[in-house]
C-alpha cells in the first residue's frame, strides 16, 4: 500500500523538481522566471516531435534541453540585457510557449489536442534492488536518477562553489559582485540558462513519459514548481521537499477520487495546500535580496 | 623625487546635466594618508569613481606609479592594486565574511569546492597583522558596523591592495568605532599602504592626514600639508566663505507647551517594547535635542510622535488636544512637520521630480490643486521659491530627486517641511551625510524657526549638533529618558556618560 504511493508521489514530483531547481538557479542571481511553465511546455513539445521522427527518445530528451536553452535565453535577453520587466517577460513567453506548441502541433499532426504516440526512455531493470522501494524506482527510471543526483548536485554547487557563490551574490547584491569584478551580467545569463536546461528535463519527463504531447500539458506545474521553490526558501533541498510535498498532495487527490466526496473538491487539494503552505511561509521566507530588479552598471 | 602612486591629470566628467568633474588634478605620494575634502556634490566621489575604474572619464589621465593606466572596470583597478572601501559596504550581508572574502577572487575553477579552511587561515594571518579583529566564520548581518567596516577593508587587503580608497568611511561609524578606526588607518600607513580619504569632516583630516585636497564644484582649490592648515582654512576652501559653527542662544524665552508626550510606549515592528513611559514637553521658542547613541528608541519616538507608528501606551499632545491617535494629515494640519531619519526611504520619491516631492504632502491644498487637476503653474512658482531660499543645487525643479547629491536631497526635505509654516518641527538626523555649508545652513533655518516661535524637537546621534543647537538636552538610554541637560552648560563628556546608561 504504502510502496505503491511512494511510488507514484516520485513520478508526479519529477517535473516539480526538474523546474523547481531551474527556478532556483535563475532567482538566485536575481532574476524571476516564472517561464518556467512555458519552458516546460516548448521543451516536452521538442521531446514528442523529435523523438517521433527520430524514434530516439534520448535525441528527443537532448531536443528538449535545446529548446528549455532557447525559450530560457529569450526571458534572459528580454530582463538581462533589455532589463524588462522580469514577471511580464515572463508571462509573454508563457503565452508564446502555449501558442506556438497549439499551432506547431497543428501544422505537423494535424491534432490540436495531441501527437500521435512516441516511444519513451527505456526502464533499467536491476537485479537485486528493483523491488526496493523508493530506491528501486529511482534506478529504474534515467530521468528519475537525474532528479535525484541534480538536487544534491545543485545545493552544492551553489553553496560550495566559487560559481554558486557568485551566482548568490548577483542575487543579493549584485553591486558588491560587480566591484569585484564579477560579470553580474554573464552571471545571470548562467544562471538562466542551467534553469532552462534543467526545466526542459521536466519538460521531457511530461511527453516521454505520457508517450505523448498534449496541448497545455505543463498545466500550471511551473507556477507549482515556484511555489515549491519558495517553500523550500530558494535551496535546492529545500525546493526538493517542497516538490515531494506538492506530488504527495496530487497523488492523494488522485486516489481520493471515486470516493464519496466530489471530484472537483479533490482535485482542489494540491492547491489549496499550495496556498495554505504559501500563506505560511511566504511572509518568512526570505528572497535573494535583489530578485526582480534589473542591474545598471552606471547609475 | 619618485613618481606619485596615484596622479589623476587633467580628469573631465560630466552627466546628463552635471559637469561632476571639471578638469580635476590630483597627486598622491606612496605611504601617505591623503584626504580629500569638498563639500556633497563637490565630485569627489566622481572622481574616485573614475579612479577605480566604476566611471569611464570624458576627458584625462590616470597615473599610477608614474605609469599610464586605463581602467574598464574594477576588476582592472584590482589588478593595479587599487582597493575601495565604500560607504555602502560592498559585502553580501547574508554571506560569512570568508565567503565574503572567496567572492570575485580570480583564477580559481568555478565548480570546485572552496578552501574555506585555507581562506579562514588566511583571514586570521591578515587581521592579526593589521590589527582588523574578524570571525571569518559569522555571517556579515549579524556584525555591527564597526566590524563589518573591518571585515570590507580585510577584503581590499586580501586582494592585495597597496592603495586604498576610503569613501566617508566614518558616516556609519560611532564615535568609539571611529577612534578604533583611525588607529587602523594609521597602521596601514605605518606598513607601507597608500591611503586615499573621502571625507567632508575636517577634524577627521586634521586628526590622520598628511595631505589635503579640496574640492568645490568639480575642481581643486587648494592643497595642503596637514600641518600647514586649519579647519577654517579648509572649511573656507570647500565653501567658499567663512563658516561659524558655534551656539547661538534663542532670543526670546519658550512659550506654552506645543508638544506633551506624557508616558509614551512603543514597540517595534517585532513587538519588541523601544520606548518605555517616555515623558517631557517642548515649548514654542525652544530646541528639545535628543541625544543618545542609536538604537535607544530615538527612531520609534519619533514614528509615533510623527504618527507612523503606533503608540502602545500614554498619550501624545499637541497644543493641548490628544493626538495620540490622529493621523498623519491630521497632525500636519495641526502644524506638526517632520524631518525623517532616513531621506531616500522616507522623506523623498527618488524617481519624482524637485517641484513634485516639495509639492507631497500639501498636494490638497487649494493653492495647488483644483477640483481634478493639479496646478501646474503655482507648484512651479512655489518649488522655484523654495529651492532659491533653501539654495538648492543645481536650481532645476524638474531633475529626478535621484539625481541630487545627498547634501541637496536633505535641503530639499528640510526645504519642503520647513516651508510650509510649522507649528511643531520633528528634526531627525537632519544634518547626517550633509557638508559643511549645508549644516550651517539647516541649523540656522532650526535657530531661525524657533526664534520664531516654533518648537522644535532634535534627533541626532551627532553630540555636537546636539550641543550647539539645544537649549534643553534629554538624554535617552535603553528605550527612557535617563537625564536631562540645559544645552548651554553640556558637556560632551557627561553626556556621554549618560548616552551609555552611566549615572551623571
Amino acid at each position: 500500500m504504502i510502496a505503491p504511493f511512494l511510488s507514484q508521489v516520485l513520478r508526479i514530483s519529477v517535473p516539480y523538481l526538474f523546474a523547481a531547481l531551474g527556478g532556483t538557479f535563475s532567482e538566485r542571481g536575481g532574476t524571476i522566471n516564472i517561464a518556467l511553465e512555458g519552458i516546460l511546455l516548448t521543451s516536452a513539445f521538442a521531446a514528442a516531435v523529435t523523438t517521433y521522427f527520430t524514434h530516439d527518445p534520448w535525441l528527443g530528451l537532448a531536443a528538449a534541453v535545446l529548446a528549455g536553452l532557447l525559450t530560457a535565453l529569450l526571458h534572459a535577453v528580454i530582463c538581462v540585457t533589455f532589463r524588462a520587466d522580469q514577471i511580464v517577460s515572463g508571462i509573454a513567453i508563457n503565452l508564446l510557449a502555449a501558442g506556438l506548441t497549439k499551432f506547431l502541433l497543428k501544422e505537423i499532426f494535424g491534432s490540436s489536442s495531441n501527437s500521435p504516440r512516441v516511444e519513451g526512455l527505456p526502464e533499467w531493470h536491476l537485479a537485486g534492488v528493483g523491488g526496493i522501494p523508493v530506491l528501486g524506482d529511482i534506478l529504474r527510471s534515467p530521468l528519475l536518477l537525474l532528479a535525484a543526483i541534480g538536487v544534491p548536485v545543485g545545493h552544492f554547487l551553489l553553496y560550495r562553489t566559487p560559481f554558486g557563490l557568485r551566482l548568490r551574490a548577483c542575487g543579493e547584491h549584485p553591486e558588491a559582485a560587480d566591484a569585484l569584478g564579477v560579470s553580474v551580467t554573464r552571471i545571470r545569463y548562467t544562471g538562466i540558462l542551467i534553469s532552462g536546461a534543467v526545466t526542459a528535463l521536466g519538460g521531457a519527463w511530461l511527453a516521454l513519459d505520457q508517450h505523448s504531447f498534449t496541448d497545455g500539458m505543463s498545466g500550471g506545474r511551473g507556477y507549482i514548481a515556484l511555489a515549491a521553490m519558495i517553500v523550500g526558501k530558494w535551496s535546492p533541498l529545500g525546493a526538493a521537499g517542497g516538490c515531494l510535498l506538492f506530488g504527495a498532495a496530487e497523488t492523494l487527490q488522485i486516489r481520493l477520487q471515486g470516493g464519496a466526496v466530489p471530484t472537483q473538491f479533490i482535485q482542489m487539494i494540491p492547491y489549496l495546500l499550495t496556498m495554505v503552505v504559501l500563506a505560511g511561509f511566504i511572509g518568512r521566507a526570505a528572497a535573494p535580496r535583489m530578485s526582480g530588479v534589473p542591474y545598471r552598471k552606471e547609475e | 623625487m619618485s613618481s606619485p602612486a596615484v596622479e589623476l591629470l587633467d580628469i573631465h566628467k560630466s552627466f546628463s546635466r552635471v559637469k561632476a568633474n571639471d578638469g580635476v588634478n590630483l597627486a598622491v605620494a606612496r605611504g601617505e594618508i591623503h584626504a580629500l575634502v569638498g563639500e556633497n556634490g563637490a565630485g569627489k566621489s566622481t572622481l574616485m569613481k573614475i579612479l577605480y575604474g566604476l566611471y569611464a572619464p570624458d576627458r584625462g589621465e590616470i597615473r599610477i606609479d608614474g605609469k599610464p593606466a586605463r581602467f574598464r572596470g574594477p576588476a582592472d583597478a584590482l589588478r593595479a592594486g587599487l582597493g575601495m572601501v565604500h560607504q555602502h559596504f560592498m559585502l553580501v550581508r547574508p554571506f560569512t565574511v570568508v565567503e565574503n572574502m572567496l567572492l570575485g577572487r580570480e583564477g580559481v575553477p568555478p565548480v570546485l569546492p572552496m578552501d574555506r579552511v585555507a581562506a579562514s587561515r588566511e583571514i586570521r594571518d591578515l587581521s592579526g597583522r593589521y590589527a582588523l579583529d574578524v570571525e571569518p566564520g559569522a555571517v556579515v548581518e549579524d556584525l555591527p558596523v564597526g566590524v563589518q567596516q573591518r571585515a570590507e577593508i580585510l577584503r581590499v587587503l586580501l586582494h592585495g591592495a597597496s592603495i586604498l580608497i576610503f569613501d566617508e568611511p566614518t558616516a556609519v561609524l560611532t564615535p568609539q568605532e571611529a577612534t578604533d578606526f583611525f588607529r587602523v588607518l594609521g597602521g596601514l600607513r605605518d606598513q607601507g599602504k597608500t591611503i586615499l580619504l573621502i571625507t567632508h569632516k575636517l577634524d577627521e583630516v586634521m586628526q590622520v592626514a598628511d595631505r589635503v585636497t579640496v574640492m568645490r564644484a568639480g575642481r581643486v582649490v587648494g592643497e595642503r600639508a596637514v600641518r600647514d592648515t586649519s579647519p577654517a582654512e579648509l572649511a573656507r576652501l570647500m565653501v567658499g566663505r567663512d563658516v561659524a559653527l558655534g551656539r547661538v542662544e534663542g532670543e526670546a524665552p519658550a512659550g506654552a507647551p506645543v508638544l506633551e508626550v506624557r508616558s509614551l510606549g512603543v514597540r517595534d515592528s517585532r513587538r519588541i517594547a523601544r520606548v518605555n513611559s517616555v515623558s517631557f514637553q517642548v515649548r514654542a521658542g525652544e530646541i528639545v535635542g535628543i541625544a543618545g547613541v542609536e538604537g535607544n528608541g530615538q527612531t520609534e519616538l519619533v514614528e509615533a510622535i510623527a504618527g507612523l507608528r503606533e503608540v502602545e501606551a500614554g498619550t501624545i499632545h499637541m497644543d493641548g488636544r490628544d493626538v495620540t491617535g490622529s493621523r498623519v494629515a491630521q497632525r500636519q494640519r495641526s502644524g506638526l512637520v517632520h524631518v525623517p531619519e532616513d531621506r531616500q526611504r522616507r522623506g523623498l520619491v527618488l524617481e519624482m521630480s524637485l517641484a513634485e516631492n516639495l509639492l507631497l504632502g500639501r498636494q490638497r491644498e487649494s493653492e495647488f490643486s483644483g477640483r481634478v487637476l493639479l496646478r501646474a503653474e503655482p507648484i512651479l512658482r512655489m518649488a522655484r521659491r523654495l529651492s532659491e531660499e533653501f539654495d538648492v543645487r543645481p536650481r532645476d525643479v524638474s531633475l529626478k530627486t535621484r539625481d541630487f547629491s545627498g547634501g541637496n536631497q536633505q535641503k530639499i526635505v528640510v526645504a519642503r517641511e520647513l516651508g510650509r509654516a510649522p507649528r511643531l518641527i520633528v528634526a531627525s538626523q537632519p544634518t547626517r551625510g550633509v557638508d559643511i555649508g549645508a549644516i550651517e545652513f539647516i541649523h540656522a533655518r532650526l535657530r531661525e524657526a524657533r526664534d520664531q516661535g516654533v518648537a522644535v524637537l532634535l534627533v541626532s546621534a551627532d553630540l555636537r549638533e546636539v550641543m550647539s543647537l539645544s537649549d534643553r538636552i534629554l538624554v535617552m538610554y535603553g528605550g527612557r529618558v535617563v537625564g536631562e541637560v540645559p544645552g548651554r552648560d553640556a558637556r560632551e563628556d557627561r553626556l556621554g556618560t549618560l548616552m551609555l546608561g552611566g549615572a551623571a
